[in-house]
């Protein structure tokens, strides 16, 4: 049997190179548990594609009985759980790497036990493709089904179930039928657009790398054939321009450029975009690298944007095509994972980062999701490892597209802000009518108990034209009037920190507190304060325009 | 030379596997660069290293590189790693700090007196939990990869370090599409890996398309040594003694930089990046592979990890 990647007598490193720059890149998520053959998988996949080094395929061949004939243990290739258990090392996503003469693989590799749905997640997150395992023999269980409905969430549209330990069945056509009929009613289920059964034994070698000749009824690719030619999601994006901008680069007076990575579409020279929240427009005048100007780029590419006009744009902004723009919004619909051992709380502050953007957030649950069956149950919270469906209220306009549109701009992370840990990941089903579209002359803001704030703000915003009052009174019913009569209502309030009236704090629309202006949740300045209203469309009746 | 990587990326939607590590790296750069107060580059001379701080160049490109590097110099580097490091910096005209363990040197600490692992520890290890404490640094770059090590398999691209600098590997953050959760409280620290998804072919391809710098060291010349059976000791330090006829001229390189002692030659021709290539991917057949090729392994990784090393 021929050992690990062979050196022809013909190698030209020139060739070698050459075809070495043609590859692009696939991700692919695994997930199982230690007895359902996946890490034998991997291990066979690495092997037959000659991805693994001699020494290393070495110390785990072992000689098997009298026969003398050596059997290879190919989970054992792969198999890092038995060391990280043994260094007591949590189990939780490894990445492997591999690669054939047309593609670069990386592996996002989770163990399917405990966290599994926030490593699976975890997994599934930047992954093109996902390998759910079915054992022949047994059919879809509960964890396939975890994986497959994860993968689903997680927006992943090319899945293999691979049907292993199909020389456990010998390699009976009725039982690879049975399961690819039940697998397709999954699918349909889930919303999965691709759902490829493939008949294989990992132990043998059968259809993962070479075409099994045990399987004459299958005429379909084998597992590596398949990973070898499926699009990968950037070849597959339709998605319109979208460009967050993570840093403002300007070395001189003479250059001012935008940074940041492209997140959807492709941009032109010329093209006319779109800066958020701002509104403003523009063109590309150039796309700047190291290595040159370029005169288009695509996503996932790292580039620097000039704009024709100077305009203000400044981390956090979204620059996107003017054809196809969203609407900024501060209330969203998301899917939640959670991460967190502590449940989510609806009556808690998060702070929600999205794209280059960090702002605070309440969410208020609609539903649990049960993974197994997929039955939506009214809940308020979530534990660890449970989904669900949520509403996201934002203390600061967010520029997001449904996920289904573009994975990059639909997703962020919440985080707990005083614990700093990620507690939970949420993907966008749909942008909520914002309260904030139609320009207002009115807003309620809370300052606490800071007089000094109280009496500059108030000083800045009459001068400015606002009709403003000040009031102690902690009570939704009049703040709401106060809003219908059309003035800026600023709330004193020793107590305004007591847990008490958190509830009346949400920073809606209209409502929202000084701590909310600030990134760092200290108090806003005046300035700031002010500069947040024109952001939520808050302007005084005398500003013309509109 | 113009650039190969950028050149092929004109107009078109298909990336090359190695566009799409530069674009997520140069992403996590700047991510970090835009979020902490005072991030830093480990700078370690190699040729990770030298692939990292191209890739810098890029992202703030024409712009200069807005953190400083910080090279942890144990004082027993290759000359030559010290005279790159010196003339290259000086060229790219970026800030480069370095930070020695001056008092255990002063004590005349080193592999031979200490043994490695004590030496490691305090020349290494504790310097470079000094060199960040002391400059007050909360974020620090450094050049690791997945592929490198089993136990860096499962490391976060964002590593949470707590107030002592050390890895607690049950308390690592989750890590959802390329949204990193940077926030720490005053004290804490975050390691950064931008290289996480590069393999070791990967890099030297880049250095190779990209016409990067790196350390004559690699490339194979005529070179004293000390040769004891198959391992080849190079002659620098002069604790490092040899037996009488131990001592002779090979020609050889160094798979990987470190500190002169505790370094590793191989027997090798290999005196051009193309040529190195052919070589890494020769090994995966050679009967060598089992003793001289260690593929960075490094068995007591995940104990110096915890303590603080990278």
């Amino acid at each position: 049997m021929p050992l690990v990647q062979e050196i022809r007598q013909d190698f030209s490193i020139e060739d070698f190179l050459e075809s070495e720059q043609q590859k692009d890149l696939l991700r692919f998520s695994t997930a199982g548990s230690v007895d359902d053959g996946k890490s034998t998988l991997i291990g066979r996949l690495l092997y037959d594609s000659r991805n693994v080094y001699e020494d290393q395929v070495r110390a785990v061949t072992r000689s098997t009985g009298a026969s003398a004939k050596t059997s290879i243990d190919f989970a054992q290739l792969t198999d890092g759980l038995r060391a990280e258990r043994e260094q007591g090392i949590t189990i939780d996503v490894a990445y492997r790497f591999f690669a054939t003469a047309n593609r670069k693989f990386i592996i996002a590799d989770t163990p399917g036990h405990e966290q599994y749905t926030r490593n699976m997640a975890t997994g599934a997150s930047t992954a093109d493709l996902a390998i759910v395992l079915i054992d022949a023999r047994k059919g879809i269980l509960a964890q396939s089904r975890r994986h497959a409905s994860i993968a689903s969430l997680l927006g992943i549209r090319h899945i293999v179930a691979a049907i292993n330990k199909m020389d456990l069945v010998d390699f009976s056509e009725e039982v690879f039928e049975r399961h690819r009929a039940a697998l397709a009613v999954l699918a349909a289920k889930l919303d999965i657009e691709e759902m490829l059964a493939i008949p294989i034994s990992a132990l043998d070698g059968d259809n993962v790398v070479t075409r099994s000749e045990r399987t004459p009824w299958y005429d379909g690719p084998t597992l590596l054939e398949h990973l070898e030619t499926v699009p990968t999601t950037a070849e597959e994006s339709d998605a319109a321009f979208r460009f967050p901008v993570q840093r403002v680069i300007r070395p001189h007076q003479n250059f001012r450029g935008f940074a940041g990575q492209i997140a959807g579409g492709s941009v032109y020279v010329g093209d006319k975009v779109v800066v958020l929240p701002s509104g403003k427009t523009s063109r590309v005048e150039s796309i700047v690298t190291f290595d040159g100007e370029l005169g288009s780029a695509s996503a996932p590419q790292s580039v620097t944007l000039m704009l024709e006009d100077e305009i203000d744009v400044s981390r956090g902004d979204l620059i996107a095509a003017a054809y196809s723009a969203p609407q900024p919004t501060t209330r969203l619909e998301a899917s939640l994972v959670w991460l967190h051992a502590d449940p989510l709380d609806g009556a808690k502050t998060y702070l929600l980062k999205h794209t280059s953007q960090t702002v605070k957030a309440t969410v208020s649950l609609r539903h649990r999701t049960d993974i197994e069956t997929l039955e939506d149950h009214a809940a308020d919270s979530l534990g660890m490892n449970e989904i669900g469906v949520a509403v996201v209220e934002t203390s600061r306009p967010v520029l997001v597209d449904p996920y289904r549109d573009n994975h990059a701009t639909g997703s962020f992370i919440l985080i707990d802000p005083a614990t700093n840990a990620t507690v939970g990941a949420g993907m966008v089903r749909a942008r909520l009518e914002a309260e904030i579209e139609q320009r207002s002359t009115s807003a309620v803001i809370v300052l606490g108990s800071r007089q000094t704030l109280l009496q500059e703000l108030e000083q800045r915003l009459l001068e400015q034209g606002y009709a403003v009052v000040n009031t102690r009174v902690t009570n939704r019913a009049v703040w709401e009037s106060l809003l219908h009569a059309g003035v800026i209502t600023l709330v004193a309030c020793e107590d305004c920190e007591s847990p008490s009236i958190a509830h009346l704090r949400r920073h809606e629309g209209l409502v929202f507190d000084s701590l909310d202006v600030h990134p760092q949740g200290e108090h806003g300045s005046a300035e700031e304060i002010e500069h947040e209203l024109h952001r939520r469309n808050i302007f005084p009746t005398t500003t013309e325009g509109a | 030379m113009a650039s190969a990587v950028a050149a092929s990326s004109f107009a078109s939607t298909r990336l090359s596997h190695l566009q799409m590590l530069e674009a997520e790296s140069v992403h996590i750069l700047r991510e970090v660069a835009s979020e902490f107060q005072k991030p830093v580059m480990l700078y370690s001379i190699g040729k990770d290293s030298s692939v990292m701080l191209r890739l810098a160049q890029k992202a703030f490109y024409p712009g200069p590189i807005p953190f400083p590097l910080l090279h942890v110099d144990t004082g027993y580097k290759f000359r030559e790693m010290i005279e790159f490091r010196d003339n290259y910096t000086r060229e790219l005209g970026v800030h480069l700090l370095v930070w020695r363990n001056e008092p255990a040197l002063a004590q005349g600490a080193n592999p031979v007196a200490l043994g490695t692992q004590r030496c490691c520890g305090l020349l290494k290890t504790q310097a470079l939990l000094d060199g960040l404490r002391e400059h007050g640094f909360d974020a620090a770059f450094g050049g690791a990869r997945r592929d490198e090590e089993r136990s860096r398999a499962k490391e976060r691209i964002f590593s949470f370090r707590d107030r002592a600098g050390q890895w607690d590997p049950k308390n690592q953050r989750p890590e959802l599409w390329n949204i990193f959760n940077g926030r720490i409280h005053p004290g804490e620290g975050i390691r950064i890996f931008p290289l996480s998804n590069w393999t070791e072919l990967d890099i030297w391809h880049y250095i190779h398309l990209e016409n990067i710098p790196i350390v004559p060291l690699y490339f194979a010349k005529e070179r004293k040594m000390l040769v004891r059976g198959d391992s080849l000791i190079p002659v620098e330090q002069s604790f490092v003694k040899g037996l009488p006829g131990e001592e002779q001229w090979v020609r050889s390189r160094l798979r990987s930089l470190g500190c002169s002692p505790c370094t590793g030659a191989i027997r090798s021709d290999a005196d051009t990046v193309p040529k190195i290539i052919a070589e890494l991917v020769s090994f995966r057949s050679s009967e060598r592979a089992n003793r001289i090729i260690d593929h960075d392994q490094d068995g007591s990784m995940e104990i110096k990890k915890r303590e603080g090393y990278f």
